[in-house]
């Protein structure tokens, strides 16, 4: 059901975790659909995102595409992160059961809510 | 092959190799089709007729109440429609109960937008009916009582004997979905007081496609499927003679270990419950301690999704350890939002749904296979709440037996 790809990120997930100090917080889901994520970031001066860890309560994609979506912001532009999409992450998987798309494929929303918060402490 | 440790022989079992054997001569050497009167038909026909009566000797019945169908859905289907169609002029009101199997509760809603009403009874925290509320449903108008015999997801058992005093107290028609029971307990349709039963083959070692009704003599049921006038005209089609085969020589192999099988699938139960609330934090155990068919164990770990636990034992991280097979009642693998009905019906909290994990034993699972189980669970847990933003240690959660508002996902998305 699940691409060797999505196996790969959910058994060895990148940047699990918080990152220390944080310059952006973003959390998305709700326990009661079973799916949850905090994205963290830190952002250096030219507005990269230097650092970013996630932590994540779901299924099997929804750890995967956490994963995915940490290791393909690193290192990118706010403006660059934010154009992160539900699609461009389960592309980067090699693809997602049709009925994953929609409940645990939230990563980029924490990912964008992450990069709002920053926005607004600034 | 690689090797694996298989549990979760509620949802299928492996086909006993000597059930195996005892089908195979039916594939391409005797072939035949039973309804047919030279000899090749008559070799199926006898086997048919040893299968039935093996199947009648494991729940105390008469062959000529087996009916041979495709499996357990097709079975309760026929039970309820057919029980439904033919009392109709009677009346037209079923009672069951909310924690029912699919194959259950579908027909029941059918039957209802065709006009009948059904009762669907509240079962307690750990998944029982209450006989009285059964007695208390009953009116003049019904017509059929279907109780499951042993919860599929949580293990509960009813208490089946009373409910069936109660229904032939008022002459109500009584079914029990027995498909995970029957192989697994001693089973006897008189001590049940039942009128129909179900049997599902590959639930105990069988083969896949193939289960039976039992019906009472006497009993009312109009046949769900018409056509030829095999089954004493009750159930039309050609016999699937290596399946009735295999579900005969089952039948007979479980009834051989019902003495001691049973207990020591238990004492081995027992042991993963018992070492699960031990060694483990914020965990629920799903359905009734004791009243618990004897390969179920169900629990819910707080923090965490079930089917990347489920994921986690099926796909070990090290070479050395086998990929365990385990279910959950997760909303993840059951195409919808919403987590098992079951377990809400019990009032897990949503969450608590959404973390849980069915074992079900079978006679081929030993004391070290749990012992695998358990170590493997433990680590998952422990590497899934580290992951976890939202499990706290400790927060009492699995406590309460208090349900949830529910889920409003498109909202939280």
């Amino acid at each position: 059901m699940y691409t060797e790809k999505v196996m790969d990120h959910f058994q060895n997930p990148r940047n699990m975790g918080e990152v220390e100090d944080a310059d952006g917080v973003g959390e998305v889901g709700n326990p009661q659909c079973g799916d949850v994520m905090r994205i963290t970031i830190k952002v250096d001066d030219e507005e990269r995102i230097e650092d970013v860890k996630f932590k994540t309560l779901g299924c099997g994609a929804a750890i995967a595409t956490s994963s995915m979506v940490t290791e393909m912001a690193k290192g990118k532009t706010l403006d660059e992160a934010e154009e992160i999409s539900k699609k461009s992450v389960a592309d980067a998987l090699g693809g997602l059961p049709p009925q994953k798309m929609h409940c645990s494929n939230l990563a980029s929303d924490g990912l964008k809510k992450a990069i709002e918060d920053y926005r607004s402490r600034s | 092959m690689t090797e694996s440790i298989f549990m979760d022989n509620a949802a299928t079992t492996r086909t006993d190799p000597e059930v195996i054997a005892a089908m195979q001569p039916y594939g391409n050497e005797k072939f035949g089709s039973p309804a047919t009167l030279y000899a090749l038909g008559s070799e199926a026909k006898s086997a048919i007729d040893g299968a039935r009566q093996n199947l009648a000797d494991l729940i105390g019945a008469d062959p000529r109440e087996i009916f041979f169908t495709s499996g357990a859905t097709e079975s309760n289907n026929w039970a309820i429609k057919g029980v439904a169609d033919a009392l109709e002029s009677r009346g037209k009101h079923i009672i069951t109960n909310e924690a029912e199997h699919h194959s259950i509760l579908m027909p029941c809603r059918y039957l209802e937008k065709k006009g009948w009403e059904v009762t669907y009874l509240q079962v307690d925290g750990d998944g029982l009916v209450d006989p009285e509320a059964v007695i208390k449903a009953m009116r003049d108008d019904t017509v059929l009582v279907t109780m499951v015999h042993g919860n599929h997801e949580i293990g509960t058992i009813q208490p089946i004997a009373e409910i069936g005093a109660a229904a032939r107290a008022r002459k109500v028609p009584f079914h029990v979905n027995s498909a995970q029971a029957v192989g697994h307990i001693p089973v006897d349709v008189d001590e049940l007081s039942c009128d129909l039963l179900t049997v599902s083959g590959h639930k105990f070692h069988g083969p896949k496609g193939v289960g039976a009704l039992y019906v009472r003599r006497g009993v009312r049921i109009t046949p769900l499927l018409l056509g030829g006038g095999q089954e004493r005209k009750r159930r039309a089609g050609t016999h699937n003679v290596p399946g009735i085969v295999g579900l005969g020589k089952a039948a007979e192999l479980a009834r051989n270990r019902l003495d001691k099988e049973p207990a020591r699938l238990a004492e081995l139960r027992d042991y993963i419950i018992d070492s699960i609330e031990n060694n483990m934090e914020d965990i629920r155990l799903n359905g009734h301690r004791t009243k618990r068919l004897p390969n179920n164990v169900n629990f819910s770990f707080d923090g965490i999704e079930g089917e990347s636990i489920m994921l986690s034992l099926s796909y070990p991280t090290s070479r050395d350890k086998k990929p365990i097979y385990v279910s959950t009642g997760s909303a993840c693998v059951s195409g919808t939002l919403e987590p098992s009905h079951i377990l809400l019906a019990l009032g897990v909290p949503v969450e608590l749904a959404h973390g849980s994990v069915r074992v079900s034993l079978s006679r081929e699972n030993t004391r070290e296979d749990a012992d695998s189980f358990l170590s493997a669970l433990y680590e998952v847990v422990e590497r899934l709440r580290s992951m976890s933003p939202v499990y706290k240690r400790g927060s009492k959660k699995c406590a309460s037996g208090s349900g949830s508002d529910g889920c409003d996902c498109e909202a939280a998305t």
